[in-house]
């Protein structure tokens, strides 16, 4: 696309709202990536605990130019940070493509719908859906768990809300919201033999994409992905597997201890401990889970996840290869065209 | 009882040739009941409900009954409540990722319903529980049709 192509498709100012195309549910550019066809590349972003809202945007550039979307987590671990909703304005108005992600334990239908038509309006086109962790594990163990909705009933919500413009209470919206629907996987923890059954329900509640937890076995993997292609489930949603960038074998063994849900295999761990580089070896292993990743059929992206190496984002994606030379929308490149244009 | 809920999840099946042989009988009963003596009877009836699903389930009394969905595996006892399926969190034992010494109620729920002729319902999405309902019987519930 010509830099005056681009300006006529997307406007000038880096936060303006793309139009919707047809067969569209939102005007967000990640769902644009995905029907189109590309490996799209989406990745996590802290939300800071603070205030200050040119950190989120700080946090944000290290991003730019190098994935079509950025997830804001929703008090990840049950610990509390700036909220999702809040990032994600944030992230709008500079021209990001946030994903918002609303986990089941802190709201209940009534505060969730309502973030829901606030997401919307300020400019949010991706939402996904998640149960969320238990108060437990995180730093207000003392909390009330709300768990008003879980995952599947909380994408129905979304999905009455947008396609039948109406609250779950039957009162009608004025604008429906438009968002792309999404949902976890975690097809590397038990019960195995029902994950892809999961991954189904999920589709059927009206999951447009799906985001896994990491994986770090390639094999299970495949094998996840071929029991959801006899499904049909890949022609119906498109999966993003989460890549992790592990720091060391240290960190890959407490990640594996202290979080449920996380398998990593002992090969992965043994060659973190045998490289003399262990950080440059987990960008490694990423790069090449990747690649790997790309070769499946049925899988249209993957979601890196970079946790406090989110500096080592782009240099990951450029090396693995996966966008084939496609540069995803940036910001700052829209606003340097925008300069050339003015001059 | 933690361990009473184990087998019946076990033996879901058993549950289910139960559920379906003697439901309509009982519903039936519950019906005349209701019909003769209103809502006079309505507190004895749920304690009997809570007390025998509380033995067998650990019910907790949620007022819109899922164990015919869920394998025999009441999906009041996670954590989160989650009504449709396990969260990411599971252990690699099987194990809830909130109580490490409880089996998920997922897995004994998938595991129940594999067993269940009609253990494919299990499939189906539960939506969202109405919490007005909680602490009421799902027998009566049945009983009124409402």
């Amino acid at each position: 696309m010509t830099d005056r192509a681009t300006i006529d498709a997307e406007g000038l100012n880096p936060g303006d709202p793309l139009a919707q195309l047809s067969g569209h549910v939102s005007h967000g550019r990640f769902e644009r990536v995905l029907r189109a066809g590309h490996f799209a590349i989406s990745t996590e972003i802290a939300p800071p605990d603070s205030a200050d809202p040119q950190e989120v945007l700080r946090r944000a550039a290290l991003f730019d130019g190098h994935v079509d979307a950025i997830n804001a987590t929703d008090g990840s671990g049950a610990n509390c940070h700036m909220s999702s909703l809040a990032v994600c304005a944030l992230l709008t108005r500079e021209g990001h493509s946030p994903i918002i992600q609303i986990s089941c334990r802190d709201r209940n239908r009534i505060a969730i719908q309502g973030d829901l038509l606030g997401a919307s309006a300020l400019g949010v086109c991706s939402v996904l859906c998640l149960s969320g962790d238990d108060v437990s594990v995180g730093d207000h163990p003392e909390a009330k768990p709300v768990f008003d909705l879980d995952s599947v009933s909380l994408l129905q919500t979304v999905r009455i809300l947008r396609d039948e413009s109406r609250f779950l209470s039957g009162r009608q919206l004025d604008l429906p919201p438009r968002l792309f629907l999404g949902a976890s996987i975690n097809p590397f923890a038990p019960p195995h033999s029902a994950r892809v059954d999961q991954f189904a329900k999920k589709v059927s509640a009206g999951a447009q994409f799906v985001q896994s937890q990491y994986c770090f076995d390639i094999e299970m993997a495949r094998a996840f992905m071929a029991r959801s292609r006899d499904l049909g489930l890949t022609e119906r949603c498109y999966v993003l597997m989460g890549v992790g960038v592990l720091a060391s074998a240290k960190t890959a063994r407490w990640l594996r201890s202290a979080i449920p849900g996380v398998h990593i295999p002992e090969d992965i761990i043994h060659r973190l401990e045998q490289a003399e580089k262990p950080r440059a070896e987990g960008r490694k292993i990423a790069v090449e889970l990747m690649q790997q990743l790309a070769e499946i059929e049925g899988i249209s992206g993957v979601h890196l996840m970079a946790f406090k190496q989110e500096e080592w984002v782009g240099e990951i994606v450029t090396q693995s290869g996966v966008l084939q030379g496609r540069r995803p929308w940036s910001p700052s490149h829209l606003a340097h065209l925008t300069q050339l244009a003015k001059a | 009882m933690y361990s009473v809920r184990l087998w019946s999840a076990r033996h879901s099946r058993q549950m289910e040739w139960a559920y379906n042989t003697f439901n309509p009988a009982v519903v039936a009963v519950l019906r005349g009941v209701v019909k003769v003596f209103g809502r006079k009877l309505d507190k004895p009836i749920t304690k009997a409900e809570a007390l025998a699903k509380g033995f067998l389930f650990d019910c907790k009394m949620c007022g819109d009954c899922a164990l015919s969905k869920t394998g025999m595996s009441c999906p009041m006892n996670c954590p989160k409540t989650l009504r449709n399926g396990p969260c990411g969190g599971v252990r690699e034992n099987g194990h809830c990722e909130v109580k490490p010494e409880m089996r998920c109620v997922w897995v004994a729920a998938w595991d129940g319903a594999s067993r269940m002729k009609q253990g494919d319902r299990i499939a189906e999405a539960n939506f969202a529980l109405d919490h007005r309902l909680k602490g009421q019987s799902s027998w009566l519930k049945l009983a009124r049709d409402d």
